[in-house]
């Protein structure tokens, strides 16, 4: 070919990634602090950086010197708000793979059902008192809820390499009315404690949460976003069709298998210690994707820090809106997600000329 | 010479069909040629191109690329021997015309043809005449653009096979003509180039080589000249055509008798 080759230009949109990740680590860094310093015992942001730098044995002479302080911000604030990153960052993940695999923007596991077939599992090894493998129970039952729900809307819901946004919605009825009545089930069956435990399943909160519970989490939502950033590539060609995807050396069954299974890996750590918390996974990838484009590596790199943002700020606004309550987190990010989602919703209604 | 891509025999029953939809079709595609499917709608050219693309499971028979069965291939060696461009080019999220582009170039990653990546998009795009849209998203593309837009994609894969499933379908006379003259340059170096046409003419000004097919089963196979006759096209088709010598450059045209 004689033409003079020409580099295609920037789009600008690599300057914007870098500008969005700085500002999103920034505002999480913020947003942090703050967070352990609020609350019934108030700290001032100089003394919480204080403590933690004195929980890492460096001493600055910030922190005050109440053993006090010590206990609400390392044993009780910063184990919740560090669940809460996690379990953010796993769901904004989740929500990018599950669009990636099903074609559609309008996948999250709350919206699907995942989160409610893991809730399922977790409170169905509550209910009938199943201790296998030990403080690994709950998350193991949550993970084998949500495979199944994942899968059962997977094979549901496709055809040709695509999901047309009605399919993918009803079928989202479908698995949460069976997890809903599997839950309610649960519920009847169970003893007062477990209904409680079930009850907060359903409305998702981070109270209560233990360093014993992150030893689980943080290793699950590693691996699960380790997984993620691997395939993300991979996942730019399934843009282009499962049959174009092929034509370019990916092997489609065999992504397909490791998504679903990471998906049904990072809800379950999501699900697990803190319920249902939906529509993060709907919300953050789709701001994300306003912002720097539909490219999954980068999209990955927001969304991870958005998600943990997200929740990281419903967390503070749940501790502190009234004073003296603990408002459940799934509510909040509801009240958020729902309306955005109906945005979205029309949006694409508009855009497509129908329900397409 | 050995074929590049060959299909033995290919038949295709679907699911839970009792007959095939191809049946003992053969096709032999050649470094150097382009070869033209033809036939009316129906006639099984999209089921053989799928078979012959690895997306189809033939029923009975063999497609062999290089001599080596297609089926026992890495689907990323695969990718690196040969591109197919698909009639459905929808793209699911609103990625650039670039970033289409570049994917072209995904089966080449951590090799040393890594290094021709910007220059393979730059010229793709250059060929397929969208470098003005390159910053463009897809969906804000007209179909004729989105044809283009895959198209170089195909073309940044830098194969020396290619398949094309009616490029031409969704183009206007000037960028018809612009695929065309694209397939025979490729072929003239030295790829081979399969392509599903629907155009009569095209494919006997553009094709080194016909085959024609029709009820699921190959017709005729050879020369355009020899395989599209007028009989053999009223035969197939079921419409009467003159076919005469273009008074400048000898080409047979086939016009419908009307």
């Amino acid at each position: 070919m004689s033409e003079v080759v020409v580099p295609t230009p920037a789009t600008g949109r690599t300057s914007r990634f870098v500008v969005l990740t700085i500002g999103l680590m920034l505002a999480l860094i913020v947003t942090v602090v703050v967070s352990l310093g609020t609350g019934q015992y108030p700290l001032s942001p100089a003394e919480v950086v204080g403590v933690l730098l004195r929980a890492f044995g460096i001493d600055t002479g910030w922190a005050p010197d109440a053993a006090t302080a010590d206990g609400v911000v390392l044993g009780i604030r910063l184990p919740r708000i560090v669940l809460g990153l996690l379990v953010g960052a796993a769901l904004a993940v989740s929500g990018v793979l599950m669009q990636a695999i099903f074609g559609n923007p309008l996948a999250d596991a709350g919206v699907v059902g995942v989160s409610s077939g893991a809730a399922l599992g977790a409170a169905a090894s509550l209910t009938f008192g199943i201790a296998a493998f030990g403080m690994w129970t709950t998350p193991a039952w949550a993970f084998v809820g949500g495979l199944a729900a994942v899968m059962t809307v997977y094979l549901v819901s496709r055809s040709g390499g695509r999901t047309e946004v009605v399919t993918l919605l009803l079928t989202g009825i479908a698995v949460n009315a069976i997890a809903g009545a599997g839950l309610a089930f649960m519920t009847f069956l169970g003893t007062t404690s477990t209904r409680e435990q079930i009850v907060f399943w359903q409305l998702g909160s981070l109270n209560g949460a233990l360093w014993q519970n992150i030893v689980i989490v943080f290793p699950l939502v590693m691996v699960g976003t380790i997984i993620a950033f691997a395939v993300s590539r991979r996942l730019d060609l399934f843009a282009l069709g499962e049959r174009t995807a092929r034509h370019l050396g990916v092997r489609v069954e065999l992504l397909r298998v490791v998504v679903i299974i990471t998906v049904a890996l990072l809800v379950c750590a999501a699900v697990a210690f803190a319920g249902i918390i939906g529509f993060v996974g709907l919300v953050v990838p789709h701001l994300m994707r306003m912002a720097i484009g539909p490219a999954h590596l980068p999209l990955m790199v927001t969304s991870v820090l958005g998600g943990a943002l997200l929740i990281a700020v419903a967390d503070l606004v749940a501790r502190t809106a009234v004073p003296m309550a603990d408002l459940p987190i799934g509510m909040l990010t509801a009240l958020v997600g729902g309306p955005f989602f109906l945005w979205l919703l029309v949006r694409t209604r508009r855009r497509s000329g129908g329900w397409g | 010479m050995t074929p590049r891509l060959e299909a033995f025999g290919v038949t295709v029953v679907p699911d839970g069909a009792r007959h095939p939809i191809l049946s003992e079709a053969s096709l032999q595609v050649f470094a150097g040629e382009v070869h033209a499917l033809v036939g009316p709608n129906g006639a099984g050219k999209s089921t053989l191109f799928g078979v012959i693309a690895g997306d189809t499971a033939a029923t009975a028979g063999e497609v062999r690329l290089d001599g080596r069965s297609l089926g026992g291939i890495r689907p990323l060696d695969l990718a690196r021997e040969r591109a197919v461009l698909l009639q459905q080019n929808a793209v699911s999220f609103p990625f650039t015309v670039s970033q289409i582009v570049e994917m072209g170039r995904t089966p080449w990653a951590r090799t040393p043809q890594e290094d021709e990546d910007a220059e393979a998009v730059a010229s793709a795009m250059a060929a397929t005449d969208i470098q003005v849209l390159a910053a463009r998203t897809i969906p804000s593309l007209s179909g004729g653009e989105r044809a283009r837009a895959a198209l170089a994609r195909v073309l940044a894969q830098r194969t020396d096979i290619l398949l094309l499933d009616e490029p031409t379908a969704a183009l206007d006379l000037r960028h018809q003509e612009d695929v065309l003259a694209i397939a025979r340059r490729r072929a003239a170096e030295g790829a081979a180039v399969a392509i599903v046409l629907h155009d009569l003419n095209a494919a006997l000004s553009s094709a080194d080589r016909v085959t024609l097919l029709s009820g699921g089963r190959v017709v005729a196979s050879g020369v355009p000249a020899d395989v599209l006759t007028a009989a053999a096209i009223e035969e197939v088709y079921g419409q009467a055509v003159d076919v005469f010598p273009h008074p400048v450059t000898g080409v047979p045209l086939v016009v419908p008798r009307r």
